[in-house]
């Protein structure tokens, strides 16, 4: 089960990221979580939204290069060592995380992680039997309100 | 003539060469001059080799003598002029007679031929009709051959390729790089042909547009100030581009020295008209880089090749002491089939070494969210300039459309270097 995320090409100049809040606020998208991976030329910032489809086209149509890429919500135990767990089981699945990044849930305490694997279904399929719930997109949504 | 034995093509040179000095000596005021000052008289040209003795001539001679000042012919028999505006201020005009047109004319047909296009082919031209030669040269051309021309001129590529669709089009004439920032052009239609020129371009561009569109890409080379497109054309062997030296007399010149280089070196493209009569041009230097080569071409055609021209002597860069031409940069990004040929060369003075920036435009193809995929896109494109000029440019790469354009064209050098 996978999640559509958006990626936008960031260029080494200010007000870029500004600038793309600003294109989806007014095409009425909101920005449920918000990754940037930068190097000091350019940077790449990862989104997941309300609407995928509708971001990628109205910020292809202000200029952006922007693709859409499939990638892995999971919750974090809430417990010590919660976070090891997971990278244990994709450790022993054999999975290669190509990046990942953490996010909060505003109101409660869950920590959830977003990756992106060679291979998403064996990655979800490892997790799901180990006993770590996946996340569909509604519920990343809900948790969100 | 295409296929005439050396010694009489050269018997023919000189003896057009003879006539043409006699002519421009007793006409052109500027050039009889010029001779006097080196104490030459048209006697004096005895071999080919002689004409050496005789002055150069240059775009600034036709601005200074504008609007004509050079002309060789009497204006009732003058029947049309071409103008180009050059860079700064006044324009150049050149007057032509009837056989000036037709020599003209013949060399787009010769051309034209060689490529394989004939009478039921049907062809359009979107270079810019008007005082440009560009667009009258290919037309008279195409119409000389049989061909069905569709005049359309520049600009408009919606309109360009409907009608190369609902007419059956089968060769366009236009700029390489007009064609490839519309590289939708084949789609669905009947093109075979494209007659590429008017600007320097690589082999690099020619493997992307015969790649991306099933097409042959055609070479055509020719100058206002000589007589238009259709001076020299580039045959199926691609040897080159045979030059119609019937009528246009190359040299070789070293741009410093100004001494005549052997073929096969390297340098700037010298032509000396040997049958015009409207406008004279004696040992006219084109600013273009290029090479002669005398090796037989497999086609049978006796009439020198030229390597395309992929670069002008005014547009050199001086970077970190290396000569560096934009279509060096050009090429190297073709070797990356990702990244669009979009980009811009930034130079600016530090207190060290002068800052070699160029900024390239990511597209939707070459984008990727791993940062890894995107930094080793900038090494490849990086490699693949260095390999080529040999120096090392920081690479930044940029939002599409953002780097600055006019009229569809990016200017491409930056030079901000304090001089
Ligand atoms: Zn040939």
């Amino acid at each position: 089960m996978t999640i559509n995320q958006i990626s936008v090409f960031l260029e080494n100049r200010p007000g870029q990221l500004a600038n793309i809040c600003r294109t989806l606020a007014e095409a009425d998208i909101s920005i449920v979580t918000l990754s940037l991976a930068d190097t000091a030329e350019f940077g790449i910032v990862r989104m997941i939204v309300s609407d995928h489809d509708k971001a990628k086209e109205v910020l292809k149509a202000a200029g952006h290069v922007a693709n859409m890429r499939e990638v892995v919500a999971v919750t974090v135990p809430d417990r010590p060592g919660g976070m090891a767990e997971i990278l244990d089981v994709l450790d022993a699945a054999k999975v290669d995380i190509e990046y990942s990044y953490a996010f909060a849930f505003h109101h409660g305490e869950k920590a959830v992680l977003v990756f992106r694997f060679d291979d998403n279904e064996k990655a979800c399929a490892a997790l799901a039997a180990a006993g770590h719930p996946v996340l569909d997109f509604k519920s990343v949504l809900e948790e969100a309100k | 003539m295409d296929y005439m034995p050396v010694e009489p093509l050269r018997a023919l040179q000189l003896h057009r060469l003879q006539w043409t000095v006699k002519y421009a000596y007793e006409r052109v005021p500027l050039f009889r001059k010029r001779c006097e000052e080196r104490g030459v008289r048209p006697e004096h040209i005895k071999t080919l080799a002689d004409i050496k003795l005789l002055p150069f001539s240059k775009k600034t001679d036709l601005r200074d003598e504008y609007p004509m000042g050079l002309r060789g012919a009497p204006m009732d028999e003058i029947v049309r002029f071409h103008c180009s505006s050059g860079t700064t201020g006044k324009p150049i005009c050149i007057p032509n007679t009837m056989q000036d047109i037709e020599v003209w004319k013949n060399g787009a047909m010769r051309c034209l031929t060689m490529y394989g296009i004939r009478a039921g082919d049907v062809l359009q031209v979107a270079y810019g009709y008007g005082l440009f030669t560009g667009g009258l040269g290919l037309h008279y051309g195409g119409e000389g051959l049989g061909c069905a021309v569709l005049p359309i001129s520049g600009g408009n590529t919606e309109r360009q390729i409907m009608l190369m669709r609902d007419l059956g089009v089968t060769a366009i004439a236009c700029t390489p790089s007009y064609f490839l920032q519309g590289v939708d052009f084949r789609r669905d239609t009947k093109l075979r042909h494209g007659i590429f020129g008017a600007e320097p371009w690589t082999d690099e561009m020619r493997e992307t547009i015969e790649r991306e569109t099933g097409i042959v890409a055609h070479d055509i080379y020719g100058l206002t100030e000589i007589s238009g497109p259709g001076v020299a054309g580039a045959c199926p062997h691609r040897t080159g581009l045979h030059i119609w030296e019937d009528h246009f007399y190359p040299e070789i010149i070293d741009p410093d020295t100004l001494e005549p280089l052997p073929d096969g070196e390297v340098g700037e493209l010298v032509f000396t008209t040997i049958s015009r009569c409207g406008t004279p041009m004696i040992r006219y230097r084109t600013r273009d880089l290029t090479r002669l080569r005398t090796e037989k071409c497999p086609c049978g055609r006796t009439m020198r090749v030229m390597d395309r021209i992929s670069a002008r002597s005014d547009d050199m860069l001086i970077i970190h002491g290396v000569n560096v031409f934009p279509g060096q940069i050009e090429a190297g990004l073709l070797r990356v089939p990702e990244v669009a040929p979009h980009y811009q060369i930034v130079l600016e003075s530090t207190d060290t070494l002068d800052r070699f920036e160029i900024k390239v435009e990511v597209t939707d193809e070459a984008f990727s969210d791993d940062i890894r995929h995107m930094e080793n896109l900038r090494k490849r494109v990086l490699d693949a300039v260095k390999s080529i000029i040999g120096l090392t440019p920081k690479i930044s790469l940029v939002e599409p459309n953002t780097l600055p354009r006019s009229e569809g064209k990016i200017k491409r050098v930056i030079d901000n270097r304090k001089k």
